[in-house]
């Protein structure tokens, strides 16, 4: 396997044309947390033509909803979710500028096809090494919808995140590829 | 007879909580283990790694293994020669959740009105509790937190007896390629078969309470267990189900007898953070 590549925050679309599906990742710098809740109301502030409450300019959202925080601890045990549930926001919020996502599962098709026409990526988290990730999360701090509670937009600043590229901006999917490769039914 | 004070439950239930959800049981680790030995994919080989990395963390650190500390499934086998005193004996169990969410910092997921509120309840509360009533004046509680993204992978199916094992095994290995990366390969493979709708649904669920590595005592069905496992491993799907050779670690059946006109199957999927944890009081 080609070795980890080392990548920061905003992104720009040269770095983002050099990851391949399947590629190990760790980022380092700001990204936002948005869950269900928090994209249903983003997309609706669009619809009414009003502004999003953050810059998703070059940024990566990452679909998490942490345990709670022990005192002391930046941030609890910090997985990804399920990211099939954000599929239905995700191209409005790829054109609105945001470059990548981080979660956990397959994308749709039109989430697929937006990545490569706006040239974003997804990244896959590996579901359930919740304290492995959280261990990278160096701050967090709530930026809107604090009334979410735990669904509430916040930043978070990571050093060495680690993740892998599983959409890239050439329209491959690690899950299919995978599942392709290994398959021996 | 034997008198127990339901506090000495609620106590019990409060610490099961904590401790499945920071310590993963030994022989899951262990198995974990074992896999990393025979992943033919490198990307799943070094995911497993981290798995195995995020575990041992999680027991240091006493921090949930996953975030998604789930609903809490509890399984209270009562002796019939207990007589409990000081309360409601579920109102225990349901106390000693909300107990052991907020003092261990686990995450509250449970809502309350699932189609129109969907408020959080606070506090994890209610638990999902299964209550049998055994021989002798022991109670032996067990606690199973289960998240949702191998919840919601699973399924039922009500077969017809002509379906027989092949129908079975076809239904398993559908329900498992669905759910694909969703319940956090490598999984624990539930499977209730026989009894009615909803015997059939618990008796998959409860088959997650079993100890990694152990069989079916029946060895019919043992041999299918290790049969449907192979296949499993066959898809492909591989840990984080980003491809590989290992995506189940185990799969548990448990039955039931069954109506003369019926073939009920239930696939209940766990996740790799297979946690439980049992106490005997
Ligand atoms: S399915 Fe994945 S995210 Fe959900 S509890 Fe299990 S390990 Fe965590």
């Amino acid at each position: 396997m080609a070795e980890t590549k080392k990548i920061t925050t905003p992104l720009t679309d040269d770095v983002i044309k050099t990851l391949h599906a399947g590629d190990s990742v760790l980022i380092t710098g700001p990204i936002y947390t948005a869950r269900d809740a928090a994209h249903k109301r983003m997309t609706e502030a669009l619809a009414r033509g009003e502004e999003l409450p953050i810059d998703v300019q070059g940024n990566v959202i990452y679909y998490v909803g942490p345990s709670p925080e022990k005192p002391g601890q930046a941030v609890g045990s910090a997985g990804p979710t399920t990211s099939g549930r954000m599929d239905k926001y995700t191209p409005t919020m790829i054109e609105q500028g945001m470059k990548g996502m981080i979660g956990k599962g397959s994308r749709s098709q039109e989430v697929i096809d937006s990545c490569v026409k706006n040239c974003a990526v997804y990244f896959v988290a590996i579901g359930g090494a919740a304290v492995v990730i959280s261990q990278s999360i160096k701050k967090q701090e709530i930026l809107a919808y604090g009334d979410l509670g735990p669904e509430a937009i916040r930043r978070y600043d990571v050093v060495d995140f680690p993740a892998i590229v599983c959409v890239d901006c050439y329209g491959n999917d690690t899950y299919k590829d995978g599942l392709a490769k290994y398959c021996k039914e | 007879m034997r008198n127990m004070n339901v506090k000495e439950v609620e106590t019990a239930i409060s610490k099961l909580c904590i401790q499945s959800c920071c310590h993963l049981p030994e022989e899951v680790v262990a198995t974990l283990k074992k896999t990393t030995g025979t992943e033919e994919s490198p990307l799943g080989k070094e995911i497993l790694e981290i798995i195995i990395k995020n575990a041992q963390l999680a027991q240091d650190t006493d921090c949930p293994i996953c975030q998604d500390t789930g609903l809490t499934v509890v399984y209270a086998e009562i002796g019939q020669e207990v007589h409990f005193e000081g309360g409601d004996i579920e109102a225990a169990i349901h106390a000693g959740v909300a107990d052991g969410y907020t003092k261990g910092y686990l995450r509250k997921s449970s809502v309350d009105d699932p189609l129109f509120v969907r408020k959080n309840t606070g506090d994890n509360t209610p638990a999902i509790i299964h209550t049998t009533i055994v021989p002798g004046d022991k109670v032996k509680l067990t606690v199973l937190p289960k998240g949702c993204g191998s919840e919601n992978m699973g399924a039922l199916k009500m077969l017809k007896p002509a379906d027989g094992v092949e129908g079975l095994v076809n239904f398993v290995l559908e329900t498992v390629r669905i759910a694909g990366p969703n319940p956090c390969p490598p999984i624990t493979v539930g499977v209730g078969v026989g009894g009615n709708m909803e015997r059939v649904a618990e008796l998959a669920k409860h088959s997650l309470t079993r100890h990694m590595g152990e069989h079916n005592p029946n060895p019919k069905y043992a041999e299918l267990e290790a049969e449907i496992l192979r296949r499993v491993n066959l898809t492909g799907i591989g840990p984080s189900g980003l491809g590989g050779t290992n995506t189940a670690l185990a799969v548990n059946i448990e039955y039931a007898p069954t109506h003369i006109g019926g073939l009920p199957v239930a696939v209940n999927l766990n996740c790799h953070a297979a946690r439980r944890a049992v106490v005997s009081l």
